[in-house]
């Protein structure tokens, strides 16, 4: 009797537990119910006016506020709605996004996080879509296209230039006709600036800088298709070897070392006459340094020529949009030269649309050594995974003047054929 | 008849009883059970299952398109040689360094600051506590802002150095290990030419030379940092168990003829056991897991001194978008946690169980001791 009621309640509270068990697990399933979505399969597209989700990387207020102003003239040409928000970390929030599988329609994609997008199939490849594709410089076309396909459209690009400050350069006694064009100049000027108490230049410690000079060597860390590793090469090594020389003569040094957080900084507070940095200094200057005089001038050759790096974003629109046609359409308008031109009016970026170039050099003369400089620019590196082996090698460049250059590009080459697989 | 009734009845009166105060049990903790399953459990399980596979971010890990590799994430962080593996050994190194540091400083730091402020000579108790505690109710992240600039090249720190005639460091761009640099400084090897016998092999990838760097420059003034503003908090803890200490047993350790170290030795330090216990265990925890001090001042850099698991967790699934790796890390992160505080746990408790032995004994002399006196 006992134990067959001990025994029932036994029964019972297992069947309570059990009934709990099972209420969190249905719970748990049916928030779940939205994880099944088809895998594969072509997103259902919506025709109609749209209502677009925009992500941008903004560089600042200026900028957040012309691309907006563009997009609402879009959306009341198009009887459509956009709205623009700017993101405050975009790779963490597109990372969300797209996991949350509710990406934003379109959006900044940065040419160094380009094959990670594509590699899991994020982006949707309209890029023969917008009209006059072969407008776009080859050099950033080539930086939005994998396997032979152009996937979306460069909104705008950057390159690497050498400033100089002009107070110092004649500090040291230095006219206009001893600007560097090779590296042998560079090293002869920057003597004799060290004579005069001044350092010479100032170089990020990253690969957008010291890779710049890869370049001029005839180096670069792959293949042009991405697809090989050719980070341990004699140009290469010859490229890190100079500038190792030049951090151990002190006749370069690194922002942080000059208490900068970066290349435009050390340069505004007159720490290095001269320093390596893309167009975006002159907005930085004028903000922050408005009294310092400088030019710009293209960066010297190295034993191969002309080399420098580019930057660039594209208007990536996503592979589960709802709207992508009149994404599109959306992109087609953003990239049109009359658009790139405000765009670059209202917060200093240079056109992609080579038919953009003319009308850009009359209205800023001083930034033509930036814009030729598309011409025999290297991209960021066009692979996916190197995310990790890049900034293992930012990691080297910073303690470049202590270790063994042929050591380092032997650890990046190790690591990039790993990624690259 | 009856006799047999009223036991049946009986037991299903209990039963019932039992059943209803297990379902009012239930139902009480029920909310609690929902909320710490569906925001806690569920998510860890989640995070377990997206360890296992190769999930690139794009839609949900549960479908069935989704790469399924096993123990793969975890293996590669410790028998493959490789990037990923060498990251996470780095990042391991850097962190036993900062928990070694961090753990004994700020325990010793806010012992001392709470007897000082318990201490009954001092004038402005309020305020020095209000002082001490400040940094602990201050935003990391502003606190971390504010080291930038004490520790910037030509910050506080350094000028204060140069008036002593010290050349201060690069402090947040210097990646050498103290260790190599004390080891240098002694003159038992050189830091620019390490001996042979280290640099060629050792455990997991990274050379014994690599594994005996010592905190990076940069990562001391983390470490500084971290104890200086946690030291607060845990002063707080020793404070109010100090408190609790009846001022009763302090007279009768005096009038035993105990000196100010031994009566702090023997009589404070023994009570304070339990307090010490929660502080060590909540500085291994928290120092283990740091994320945004190196998020604000380092992320990561200079080469990789300052990586930490949690932050290479962090920077493995939303910067590489391997969510599997990361998560990975999470999870070895996460077990090394309850190790180190099971360890911590069975260290403390065989000391507890000796001191509580001996206990009677010294009362019981005390007693006699009083006794005989009065």
């Amino acid at each position: 009797m006992k134990h067959s009621s001990v025994s029932r309640n036994r029964t019972i509270r297992n069947a309570a537990l059990g009934a709990a068990a099972c209420a969190v697990v249905l719970t748990s399933a049916a928030c779940g119910s939205g994880f099944d979505d088809p895998a594969a399969g072509p997103t259902q597209q919506t025709s109609g006016p749209a209502n677009l989700q925009i992500l941008i990387g903004s560089s600042g207020d200026a900028e957040t506020a012309a691309v907006k102003d563009a997009a609402a003239k879009w959306a009341s040409a198009n009887g459509a709605s956009a709205t623009v928000t700017p993101a405050q970390d975009l790779t963490q929030q597109l990372g969300q996004a797209f996991a949350g599988d509710n990406p934003p329609d379109v959006f900044y994609v940065d040419a160094s996080r380009f094959a990670d997008y594509v590699s899991v199939g994020a982006l949707e490849p309209y890029g023969d879509k917008i009209s006059n594709p072969d407008d776009f410089y080859p050099n950033l076309r080539t930086a939005f296209t994998h396997d032979g396909t152009f996937y979306c459209a460069p909104k705008d690009f950057s390159t690497l230039a050498l400033v100089i400050n002009q107070d110092l350069w004649s500090k040291a006694k230095l006219t206009d006709a001893d600007v560097p064009t090779t590296w042998d100049q560079l090293t002869a000027v920057a003597k004799k600036l060290k004579a005069v108490d001044v350092t010479p230049i100032t170089i990020g410690d990253t690969r957008d800088r010291v890779g710049a000079f890869m370049v001029e060597a005839g180096g670069w860390i792959t293949s042009p298709d991405g697809k090989q590793a050719t980070a341990d090469t004699p140009q290469n090594l010859a490229a890190l070897d100079y500038v190792q020389s030049l951090l151990k003569d002190k006749l370069a040094a690194y922002p942080k070392a000059l208490d900068a957080g970066w290349g435009g900084e050390a340069f505004g507070k007159g720490k290095a006459a001269m320093t390596i940095e893309g167009n975006w200094i002159k907005g930085a200057l004028q903000a922050d340094f408005p009294d310092v005089k400088y030019t710009v001038h293209e960066l010297p050759a190295g034993p191969k020529g002309k080399g420098t790096l580019s930057f660039t974003n594209c208007w990536g629109i996503a592979a589960k949009s709802k709207y992508k046609q009149q994404a599109i359409s959306f992109v087609e308008a953003m990239t049109s030269a009359d658009q790139q031109m405000a765009f670059a009016k209202a917060f200093g970026v240079m056109p992609s649309r080579q038919s953009a170039k003319d009308a850009y050099v009359k209205e800023f003369p001083n930034d033509a050594p930036f814009v030729n400089g598309v011409d025999y620019a290297q991209g960021p590196v066009n692979a996916p995974k190197m995310d990790s082996v890049l900034a293992d090698f930012d990691s080297g460049i910073q303690q470049l003047s202590s270790t063994d250059p042929k050591a380092l590009l032997e650890r990046v080459q190790k690591n990039t054929q790993a990624a690259i697989g | 008849m009856a006799g047999t009734t009223i036991p049946a009845s009986r037991g299903r009166f209990r039963g019932s009883t039992a059943l209803r105060d297990n379902l009012a049990g239930w139902l009480f903790v029920a909310p609690v059970v929902i909320i710490l399953g569906l925001f806690m459990l569920l998510p860890i399980l989640m995070a377990l299952w997206v360890s296992l596979t190769d999930w690139n971010g794009q839609g949900s890990p549960f479908r069935s398109g989704v790469p399924f590799v096993g123990t793969g994430n975890y293996t590669r962080l410790f028998t493959e040689d490789g990037l990923a593996r060498q990251d996470f050994m780095t990042s391991i190194r850097n962190n036993i360094y900062y928990v070694a540091i961090v753990v004994p400083a700020q325990t010793v730091l806010a012992l001392g600051l709470a007897v000082i402020v318990n201490s009954r000579m001092l004038k402005g108790k309020t305020f020095f506590r209000a002082a001490f505690f400040f940094p602990s109710v201050t935003s990391s992240v502003a606190i971390s802002v504010v080291f930038l600039f004490i520790f910037a090249n030509s910050g506080a720190v350094t000028s204060l150095l140069g008036v002593f005639g010290i050349d201060g460091p690069d402090w947040f761009s210097d990646s050498r290990g103290t260790l190599h640099l004390l080891l240098g400084a002694v003159g038992l090897v050189d830091p620019s030419a390490p001996p042979a016998a280290l640099t060629g092999g050792g455990p997991f990838g990274l050379s014994w030379w690599e594994w005996l760097s010592g905190p990076s420059v940069a990562m001391t003034t983390i470490i500084m940092l971290v104890v200086w503003t946690t030291s607060g908090t845990f002063m707080l803890m020793f404070l109010a168990a100090l408190q609790d200490i009846p001022v009763t047993l302090e007279e009768a350790s005096m009038l035993d003829g105990a000196g100010r170290w031994q009566r702090f030795r023997y009589v404070t330090l023994p009570m304070l056991k339990p307090t010490l216990f929660l502080v060590l265990t909540l500085g291994l925890i928290s120092t283990w897991q740091v994320f945004d001090q190196i998020y604000v001042m380092s992320q990561g850099n200079p080469s990789k001194t300052t990586l930490t698991p949690a932050f290479l967790s962090y920077q493995t699934a939303f910067r590489s978008f391997e969510y599997g790796s990361g998560t990975a890390i999470s999870f070895v992160l996460f077990s090394i946690i309850v190790v180190m505080t099971l360890v911590q746990r069975w260290v403390m408790r065989e000391r507890d169980g000796g001191s509580r032995r001996r206990r009677p004994a010294h009362a019981s002399g005390r007693a006699s001791a009083r006794t005989g006196r009065s």
